[in-house]
């Protein structure tokens, strides 16, 4: 088999050609939005949004409403309860968002267990079906991937100085709050659109990993979201095939692809790769 | 060593812009502020007037208030009572025109941003909302840079620098705000001797375009030799007024305590940190 023939075989099926669209939406918005959530130490706080999507989508189904827009409400209730548990000082951020996640995705658990085809539909929302994914799923995708994008670019001046220097933005007089708050709801917005690609439970390695393997490569914001992108996407369609030929879950070969990078990236990026370093320590 | 009459008068003879201390109408005026910080009170019921152009040394010992009388000043820690007037406004009506250069702890120097991006971030006072900077603000930007001489550096990552270099690049950043009040927590320590000079030379240029300028520091003979004004704190407003007027043994004890020698001829204020300025000794 050529390298063409090896590309494009899997091209022929539909549900691949829509796949590769969606992976490819969907890891390069990851990706950008990502980058801030790898600055401003927001790892757990993108896991808990994920899991907080369950009893979302649970309701949305048993109500036999729309799941992304079950997914959407549930994640920025939560985006915003976890602010109002931690504003009030009584406890930790860290914490409010433990018992957040914990709680989300027992509610969501609990509900999708009443429904017959359980552990179908549970795995499919945990781990995602980008082989299932339709038409008007890439429609939504690409119009809810340009809202994040467009906000990420107006408001970028602002992003960046409330993630740099907090103290400057105080004094700028910005709305640190609104301007979180905002940036949650993108988070949310994200991994809303995500779920079918990765699913909940490996949504948050896309939103960290692209972004902390261009972190390792530049040393400029804008670089860095771009660089981002550009892994995303490359882990996705590279993540897809391997799931074609190996026959592999699709969400897992994508994560494990940029898993893969990010180390080549630890082990060997110029500034900071680790096999550099002990060189120029002998 | 310097002698305290010495001093006045150099103040006297620089001549500026700006109209002399005492006839100038005070256009920071504090009063009666009191400010708690993580609930504890740290600031109680401060009242004084800074004129406009006036170049002040805010002193006091360790966890006197000096940062948190500037954190309230720029809005960043809330008034328990009273109020602080900038050009005869309340807080929060001068966006651009007061600069704060932070103690620079206070900042991830591991986020990718460089030099030119983190003066850049100076100008957006002034751009507000969904603007991008211009052609202007990149002037600026750059003639901050070179007046801070770290413009080879713009393109550095502001976590390549060493410590005076990161500083000189908050320095151009707060030149950059164009600011009409410029407040400075302790920029003195930890730099080297050429930074140290740097912000100087910055605070004398500053002065004939008649910024006003309050810098907090742990160098007592710094403040009395380089400063016209003089604030004393210790949780409270001990002596405001020129180096000779507040350097008394009386406010010194005052705001120092059981750190303060009486020797004859001299003070000896014992701090213990930082490190490198254990012992100042001031001669009367």
């Amino acid at each position: 088999m050529t390298i063409v023939t090896f590309l494009t075989e899997p091209l022929a099926f539909g549900f691949m050609q829509r796949g590769m669209l969606a992976v490819v939406m969907v890891g390069t918005l990851c990706a950008i939005i990502g980058c801030y959530v790898v600055l401003r130490s927001m790892a757990f706080l993108g896991d808990a949004l994920a899991h907080a999507i369950l009893p979302g989508v649970a309701v949305a189904y048993l109500l036999k409403g729309d799941l992304i827009v079950g997914a959407l409400v549930a994640a920025v209730v939560v985006a915003l309860g976890i602010g109002v548990f931690s504003r009030q000082g009584a406890i930790k951020e860290d914490t409010a968002i433990g018992i957040m996640f914990a709680a989300a995705l027992s509610l969501g658990i609990a509900l999708i267990s009443t429904i017959k085809t359980y552990a179908v539909d549970l795995t499919h929302i945990l781990f995602g079906n980008v082989l299932g994914v339709g038409v008007n799923d890439l429609w939504l995708t690409g119009a809810l991937g340009l809202i994040v994008l467009a906000t990420i670019a107006l408001l970028y001046k602002e992003f960046l100085v409330i993630s740099f220097d907090p103290v400057l933005a105080a004094t700028l007089r910005l709305p640190a709050e609104l301007l979180r708050n905002v940036m949650l709801i993108l988070i949310a917005l994200t991994i809303v659109v995500s779920l079918q690609t990765v699913g909940v439970g490996l949504v948050s390695a896309m939103l960290v990993t692209p972004a902390a393997t261009a972190y390792l490569l530049t040393r400029r914001l804008p670089t860095m979201m771009a660089l981002s992108a550009l892994i995303g996407a490359f882990s996705g369609v590279a993540g897809l095939y391997l799931s074609f030929y190996i026959n592999v879950a699709s969400g897992a070969a994508v994560v494990l692809t940029a898993t893969g990078l990010f180390m080549l990236a630890f082990l060997f990026s110029p500034r900071q790769g680790i096999v550099w370093r002990a060189r120029r320590e002998h | 060593m310097f002698s305290m009459g010495k001093t006045s008068m150099t103040a006297t003879s620089r001549t500026v812009r700006c109209a002399p201390v005492d006839q100038e109408p005070a256009r920071l005026e504090i009063e009666n502020v009191s400010v708690a910080y993580n609930s504890q009170p740290a600031l109680r019921d401060l009242t004084f007037h800074v004129p406009h152009g006036a170049r002040v040394a805010v002193v006091g010992p360790n966890g006197a208030g000096k940062s948190t009388l500037f954190k309230a000043l720029v809005g960043l820690l809330p008034l328990r009572q009273g109020r602080v007037l900038i050009h005869g406004l309340p807080l929060g009506h001068h966006l651009d025109c007061i600069a704060y250069v932070p103690q620079r702890e206070e900042v991830d120097w591991r986020f990718p941003v460089t030099v030119e991006d983190v003066v850049m971030m100076g100008r957006y006072g002034r751009l507000g909302w969904l603007r991008r900077p211009g052609p202007g603000d990149r002037a600026v930007v750059a003639r901050s840079l070179e007046q801070m001489s770290i413009a080879p550096l713009a393109r550095a990552p502001i976590g390549e620098l060493s410590g005076g270099q990161q500083q000189r690049a908050f320095l151009a950043r707060a030149l950059a705000q164009e600011p009409h009040i410029l407040l400075m927590d302790e920029p003195f320590t930890g730099v080297d001797a050429s930074t140290q000079e740097a912000t100087l030379a910055l605070l004398d240029q500053l002065q004939t375009q008649c910024v006003t300028v309050m810098v907090s520091t742990h160098d007592l003979n710094m403040a009395s030799a380089r400063f016209e004004q003089v604030l004393l704190l210790n949780r409270r407003l001990i002596a405001f007024g020129s180096p000779a007027q507040v350097f008394t043994p009386q406010n010194l004890g005052e705001a120092f305590g059981s750190h303060v020698l009486f020797m004859e001829g001299a003070i000896v204020v014992d701090e213990c940190c930082p490190p490198d300025e254990t012992l100042q000794v001031q001669r009367l």
